[in-house]
């Protein structure tokens, strides 16, 4: 050990403990870890996400605008299509706004779900190569959905302000807190589903498919006031309540679409709102550590499933 | 002081099962038929290594001995099946250069992003950018989109990156065989950088000039178990054998009086100079005699013997083979002695292995003998090396 550089390496090398290579711990006791893991590497998680969004649009001449117009041209369909030519418009009241808030809460969840389902897959010559917590990457699919996300719900404040239907009302607690559990629910998900796609292929075509029919089963183009008149009062209104997305779908509604609290209107919502929102928020975060304990056992043979 | 271990590995294996099956109709027969297609092997076995801070490791073994399943342990992207493995200090695996290089991403963002997942603080990326650009010798294309790159110069960024982190323990897998002759240079330049600012590497190598070269210590793997821990002459030693397990030498029936049926056998290989000092090394200007006693069986026309002196830690030095000296050799059963003589030997001071082999024209083993001899030799004084000069040095004023 001539090299006094060599010598000061050994000394600093000496002084730290032996760290147990990979994860460990038991069931319970491994989130902490992991969550230590992910958090010293949050700027790596900031760097994919930028990646993911950046490389998506790097080489088409609009950009960013790319995703604006997959919901803006949703909108518009749902609005002629389902609204004019049908007629919801006639029993929905400011029937723009809620296909746009409606649509704005379903396209962040099925983005969170449907890009975290295969983001393993997609980054395996990283999962192959590099040890990272693995976490990392379904988080990094919720990133750029979250993005995806604020975009629009700028165009949505653009399009409230625009029609003077700003909702400035306590009711907006319903979004704030059905965006949050609807992330959180939609994270517990997507990490679970990108950890077991990595063993079933299939769940990446089946996610597709069911994220479809999950569209129609939430209020999102019709409002709850028509499922009511149906089944209301039935085993089927429960099953069909008991769906975390749906809550989600009108806890936006209710604080974003001011014309849905107006009594005028007569708009009706189900009974214990918030108390729903708080039920499927706590399953969301049992979900979500069950998920991260699942993918955290399962995750150690990613690199020769791959 | 005593030097600290920086990786501890203890009874780790690693089992492998193989799905043949991917479809849903294929894993239903496979059920039925109770699961006779899924395989199991053991890619690591057992395996107890302590790497002390600032050695360089050399992994090696044949295709499949779990070489870089063990490398792969080690850096935590495959957990094992037993066993556990303890490490401290700051890693770098270059299991891939450019693992995670974003085709569609330009050079800049890259390096932001690959040396993220390395590690590095954007902070500290900013310090080294320059130098890092500087090392790549990329730095007109460093906006340009790596997909629109040659091979050589993503290698090139992707190596630059990864020696730029700052790594107490580097983990290499075969990457250094990659990139131009200047640019090995450099890397190899890099390696011995390192190795003096003592940082600690662990390299997988199919080169046994490379490992010989770079090693302190030579690491065997076969079939998943560790066979030699050790230095690297001898470790290029028992890689060969294994090799040679691996290399089934054609059939030879035997009988036990001596005699062959079939086959050549190697009997006996004499080394001998016509000048040697005191001890009995060699000393240059001497012939050397190389005498090997065979015995014939039956053995196609044309078949070759030949002989092949290396250094011990495997660096050819010199071979010949009947073939290349124009010499036919019989076919007909019975016990010869072939003498080849290597006039005026130029041979430098060191010690020197002599494998002898019997081959059929298609290049088959009929016999052989790996070392089937070795010797020393001295010289009185001057340079190192290989070859033997008289050299001389004269000074005079100007």
């Amino acid at each position: 050990m001539a090299d006094p550089a060599a010598f000061h390496r050994a000394e600093r090398i000496a002084s730290l403990p032996l760290i147990e290579v990979g994860r460990h711990g038991g069931f319970l006791t491994g989130t902490g870890q992991a969550i230590r893991d992910i958090w010293h590497r949050r700027e790596l998680l900031g760097l994919l996400v930028r990646r993911e969004l950046k490389a998506r649009y790097k080489n088409s001449s609009l950009g960013l605008v790319w995703s604006l117009m997959r919901p803006l041209s949703q909108l518009l369909i749902y609005y002629f299509a389902v609204g004019q030519i049908i007629g919801l418009a006639r029993a929905i009241p400011d029937f723009a706004i809620f296909v746009f808030v409606g649509l704005t809460a379903w396209m962040l969840f099925s983005e969170i779900v449907s890009n975290a389902t295969v983001s393993i897959i997609h980054n395996q010559g990283l999962v192959k190569k590099v040890y990272l917590p693995r976490e990392i990457f379904p988080l990094a699919s919720v990133g750029s959905a979250l993005f995806n996300f604020a975009v629009q719900f700028l165009i949505l404040v653009a399009a409230m302000v625009a029609l003077q239907r700003v909702p400035l009302t306590g009711e907006i607690l319903y979004a704030v807190a059905a965006f949050i559990m609807l992330v959180t629910f939609a994270t517990a998900l997507g990490v679970l589903l990108a950890g077991v796609t990595v063993y079933a292929r299939d769940l990446e075509h089946l996610v597709e498919v069911v994220l479809a029919v999950l569209f129609w089963a939430s209020p999102v183009v019709y409002s709850f006031g028509f499922v009511r008149d149906v089944i209301g009062g039935t085993v089927l209104e429960q099953i069909y309540l008991a769906n975390p997305i749906t809550i989600a779908v009108m806890g936006f509604q209710r604080g974003l679409w001011i014309a849905g609290s107006d009594p005028a209107n007569g708009i009706v919502w189900p009974p214990d709102m918030a108390w729903r929102m708080l039920a499927v928020f706590l399953f969301s975060l049992v979900l979500l550590w069950v998920s991260q304990r699942l993918f955290s056992r399962i995750q150690g043979n990613f690199a020769q499933e791959l | 002081m005593t030097t600290p271990t920086i990786i501890d590995v203890s009874g780790v294996s690693k089992r492998f099962v193989l799905h043949q099956h991917k479809s849903l109709k294929e894993r239903m027969v496979a059920f039925a038929t109770a699961r006779k297609y899924q395989e199991e092997f053991w890619a690591l076995r057992d395996v107890d290594l302590q790497i002390p801070t600032g050695s360089t490791v050399g992994l090696v073994g044949h295709n499949g001995s779990g070489k870089s399943t063990l490398l792969k342990v080690i850096g935590g992207i495959i957990q094992p099946t037993t066993g556990r493995v303890q490490r401290r200090g700051r890693l770098a695996a270059l299991l891939e250069l450019g693992a995670g290089f974003h085709p569609d991403l330009t050079g800049r963002e890259n390096v932001y992003l690959n040396a993220s997942i390395l590690g590095l603080t954007k902070a500290e990326t900013d310090r080294y950018f320059d130098e890092i650009v500087a090392f790549s010798g990329i730095e007109s294309f460093i906006d340009t989109q790596v997909k629109f790159y040659s091979s050589g110069m993503y290698v090139r960024l992707a190596f630059a990156v990864s020696v730029h982190v700052d790594p107490d323990l580097l983990l290499v897998d075969e990457v250094l065989a990659v990139g131009d002759e200047p640019f090995q240079r450099k890397c190899l330049a890099k390696i011995a950088e390192f190795q003096r600012e003592g940082r600690t590497i662990v390299f997988v190598s199919h080169s046994s000039d490379q490992v010989a070269q770079l090693c302190d210590r030579v690491v065997v793997l076969d079939r998943g178990r560790m066979v030699h821990d050790g230095s690297p002459a001898d470790g290029i030693r028992v890689l060969r054998e294994t090799f040679e397990a691996a290399h089934a030498a054609s059939p030879r029936v035997e009988h036990a009086d001596g005699t062959l049926t079939t086959g050549a056998r190697i009997d006996d290989v004499r080394v001998t100079s016509t000048s040697t000092d005191l001890s009995g090394d060699f000393t240059p200007g001497g012939d050397i005699e190389v005498v090997i006693d065979y015995t014939v069986g039956d053995v196609p026309a044309g078949w070759i013997a030949g002989i092949d002196l290396e250094t011990p830690v495997g660096q050819g030095v010199y071979r010949v083979n009947t073939e290349g000296l124009g010499m036919e050799l019989p076919t007909t059963p019975g016990e010869y002695s072939l003498a080849i003589r290597l006039g005026g030997s130029a041979l430098g001071a060191g010690s020197y292995q002599l494998h002898a082999s019997l081959v059929t024209p298609e290049g088959r083993d009929l016999d052989r003998r790996q070392p089937a001899a070795s010797f020393s030799v001295s010289t009185e004084r001057g340079g190192v090396g290989v070859v033997h000069f008289s050299t001389s040095a004269e000074l005079s004023t100007s």
